[in-house]
């Protein structure tokens, strides 16, 4: 619909710098420029890298975008920014450009949560979030669980990780089996030649009652495991190992999803983040949603890793919602709780 | 001619707007925490006390560096997008080079700012518009001297830079006045990217450490 607002947005919370472009619901462009590959021989990402390599995208990737989307700079009607939670400089220099092209074009900021634009983003794909859902957001930074009444005003805690995100966990496992960062790809991909039941792992929090997770005994428990192979001289079965470290991921996060499901009362369960990309992950949650009758959405691998479209989604909801803009002296807030859709 | 200058690479947040003759505007604040904060908000208060609006600007000014990065990309970052949404060119200017045209000495002299973890980014100057040595950033007492010194670093470091003078921090007044000057002679200016003297701190991690007794 031409009468709704062009909004782009600009993501930078850890090494992706993102550009995105909707009007409403729909999704016009999604540039993106990674530093990845600059990180991968430090085993993970180094702050200052990724600060450094988004003030080099963030012009030619916003350029990118508006090509891409067939608008120019004047046709935009809000600009939106992550504000944080992420890494501190890395989200300043996003911050910066968003208040500066603002200023340029004497549009309104939005500075908006992550995990709120990480919701925000099935609406490009899936069309408008029932009121409420329940939201599993699972990435190498996050592992939250979340009630959403409205994804523009109202999003609320259920539980996260006490200890290491699940994707760190991904990540800290392929580096025991000798695996590329980053590794959830490199697991998910060696796990579909083992079998999820060939070793069982400790599922930590599994009945706790919470919707808190734990995955730092489970990655110790793996290592441990592995070592033992080690001395006593015998191969380590990476694609066994693999496929039983991830089902006891998947185990645990998808029978925490259905239960907050189930505690609320709410019929939609949506999965995003890098690690929602997994494809145990992704069959799993199916089978036990379809049992438990409820409606299972998440948006396809690109718009569940970090991108600017999911930005520009928020921003859109929020436009239309009526939230009132950001302050050109918003801080980028590392630890942004989620409670804050905006600042 | 209408220019937007600002420095964001010492712990002054400076901007001012000078139409080529003279500074219309300034405002700087002394807050080495909080550049994000500061810039944009104080970027609309100096053009709206110049009486101009952003669509009347033809150009904007950067100091580059050398500063703490994460203040110093605060304004690169800003002036690139300032750059693009208003169709404008961006240049840069070394920071230390503002202080040292705002000294107006006509001798040789040092200028040396907080370089953070002991150490100064400074630069040698035979007056002030000729640098010819640096920028570097090294331990103050590497690299002391009895010339006058601008800056910070001869505040923090009297006993490697006795002779303090001139300003403590670059303004944008002095950053705007200088690119105007160098317009005009048709000397070279530098594009708006930083100059940040080190590697970014990383080390190759070595093998997983044993978990097992």
């Amino acid at each position: 619909m031409r009468d709704e607002p062009l909004v782009l947005g600009i993501e930078t919370s850890c090494d992706e710098t993102g550009v995105g472009i909707v009007r409403g619901h729909t999704l016009l462009a999604d540039a993106i420029a990674s530093s990845m590959e600059e990180h991968a021989r430090f085993g993970g990402v180094v702050p200052e890298v990724a600060s450094r390599a988004h003030l080099e995208a963030m012009t030619p990737v916003v350029e990118r975008a508006l090509a891409e989307a067939g608008v120019k700079f004047a046709d935009v009607d809000a600009i939106a920014v992550t504000a944080g939670p992420g890494l501190a400089g890395a989200l300043l220099v996003g911050v910066a450009a968003a208040k500066a092209y603002s200023l340029g074009l004497g549009k309104p900021l939005y500075g908006v949560n992550h995990l709120a634009a990480h919701v925000a983003v099935d609406q490009l794909e899936h069309g408008a979030l029932p009121k409420p859902c329940v939201a599993m957001l699972v990435s190498g930074g996050h592992s939250s669980l979340l009630l959403v009444p409205d994804v523009a005003t109202s999003v609320i805690s259920l539980g996260s990780t006490v200890d290491d995100a699940a994707g760190e966990a991904f990540d800290k496992v392929a580096r025991v089996l000798g695996l590329p960062f980053p590794g959830g790809p490199h697991i998910d991909r060696a796990a579909r030649e083992g079998s999820p039941e060939a070793i069982f792992f400790p599922r930590g929090k599994y009945d706790d009652g919470t919707f808190d997770f734990s995955f730092s005994g489970l990655k110790t428990a793996v290592a441990r495991w592995v070592e033992a192979r080690e001395r006593s001289g015998e191969p380590v079965p990476v694609a066994d190992v693999a496929a039983s470290f991830q089902e006891s991921v998947v185990d645990v996060l998808t029978r925490k999803a259905i239960a907050a499901c189930r505690e609320h009362g709410v019929k939609d369960l949506l999965i995003g983040g890098g690690v929602a990309a997994n494809s145990r992950l992704r069959a799993l949650a199916q089978e036990r949603c379809d049992a438990a009758g409820i409606r299972l959405r998440v948006p396809r691998p690109k718009l569940c890793t970090d991108n600017g479209a999911m930005v520009a989604a928020l921003g859109s909801e929020l436009v239309a919602a009526g939230v009132a803009p950001s302050h050109l002296d918003i801080p980028a807030d590392s630890s942004l709780p989620i409670t804050a859709v905006t600042l | 001619m209408l220019v937007l200058a600002f420095d964001t690479a010492t712990p002054a947040v400076t901007v001012a707007v000078h139409d080529g003759d003279r500074v219309l505007a300034d405002a700087t604040t002394i807050d080495a925490r909080r550049h994000g904060e500061l810039l944009v908000p104080a970027i609309g208060h100096v053009l709206s006390e110049a009486g101009a609006d952003r669509s009347d600007l033809t150009a904007i000014a950067v100091g580059t560096g050398p500063g703490p990065y994460t203040g110093l990309r605060v304004g690169l970052m800003t002036a690139q997008a300032l750059s693009t949404a208003l169709g404008v060119p961006a240049y840069g200017v070394c920071t230390l080079d503002v202080l040292a045209h705002e000294t107006g000495l006509e001798t040789q002299f040092t200028v040396a700012t907080d370089a953070r973890r002991k150490e100064v980014f400074w630069a040698r100057y035979g007056d002030a518009r000729t640098r010819f040595l640096g920028p570097s950033v090294d331990k103050p007492a590497d690299v002391a001297t009895d010339e006058p010194v601008a800056g910070a670093g001869a505040v923090l470091y009297p006993e490697a830079f006795p002779n303090a003078t001139g300003p403590e921090h670059p303004s944008a007044g002095a950053l705007a006045a200088l690119v105007v000057e160098r317009l005009r002679a048709g000397g070279e200016l530098d594009a708006p990217w930083p100059i940040y003297l080190r590697r970014p701190d990383a080390k190759v991690p070595a093998a997983p450490k044993k978990v097992s007794q």
